[in-house]
């Protein structure tokens, strides 16, 4: 059980208080600001990468 | 020599109404324009995914309480599903839009989709911080008391109290969803009645006539 904990633990110490990123009046965590950035990246990608075509499409 | 004109009850002009407004081979098409095979199209669905999770989770939660999803290893584990699956069912919805305002797809006709869908959003965001409210933690404590201050401000303190668990437990699992359920449940329909928008220079022969377009 302790084996499959350890496993399944997140990857990343999460037990501190946050980052915080400052930018003159913005202010914002870093966990946030890299959710952001992931769904940027994903919806450039979904624009960007052909879409699998299936027979007998209109 | 014909039969009189039987009397027009409700149920007759709704019946008529609703045939007229959503065939069922518009209500439940079997096939789509070309232009639709793009990754941009498929987040809505993975927002509606998600969507069914959040409310399945939700109601697991809802069934078990909170020393369950406190204490036990089920209830982190559903605990978890809820907050992830509304991770999701935010970050999709949100990319959905993106793409939805840069292809303006408010054109032809669908301004109630456009509509119904930011009132989705709207909701959505009402729903997910009363769930904040909800936690039965120290963090749903300082969120309720800083919110109280915002509220209060706005004179809406009185009616609409964040310091009350049980009247916003209330409005986060059956006034809110009952309201984003229902404005989805339209937002759907009206996807299905004008059709799944257009890229703006698509060319002419790649639209679906029956779809209004």
């Amino acid at each position: 059980m302790s084996i499959l904990a350890t496993a399944l633990a997140a990857p990343v110490n999460l037990n501190h208080p946050g980052h915080y990123v400052h930018w003159g009046v913005i202010q914002i965590s870093l966990a946030n600001l890299v959710v952001i950035g992931l769904m940027i990246v994903i919806f450039l990608a979904a624009i960007l990468l052909p879409f699998p075509r299936g027979g007998g499409r209109k | 020599m014909t039969a009189p004109a039987a009397p027009r009850s409700w149920t007759g002009i709704v019946r008529d109404r609703a045939v007229r407004s959503f065939p069922p081979e518009q209500l439940l098409p079997d096939k789509q324009p070309i232009y639709v095979a793009s990754w941009i199209y498929v987040f809505g669905v993975l927002t509606l995914a998600a969507f069914l999770v959040v409310l399945a989770s939700g109601g697991v939660l809802a069934i078990e309480g909170p020393q369950w999803w406190h204490t036990s290893t089920a209830g982190h584990f559903f605990n978890s599903l809820h907050l992830w699956s509304v991770e999701l069912f935010m970050a999709f919805m949100v990319i959905h839009l993106w793409g939805k305002f840069w292809m303006a797809a408010w054109r032809g006709r669908r301004a109630m989709t456009w509509i119904t869908g930011s009132l989705c959003f709207v909701g959505s965001i009402g729903t997910a911080f009363t769930g904040y409210l909800v936690q039965t933690n120290f963090d749903s404590q300082w969120i309720s008391t800083q919110a109280k201050d915002g509220l209060n401000s706005v004179g809406v303190g009185a009616v609409f109290n964040v310091t009350n668990f049980g009247q916003m437990l209330m409005w986060h699992i059956v006034l809110l969803p009952l309201v984003v359920g229902l404005v989805i449940v339209v937002h759907i329909l009206q996807v299905r009645r004008r059709g799944v928008v257009p890229p703006i220079d698509v060319d002419p022969v790649d639209l679906i006539p029956e779809q209004g377009q």
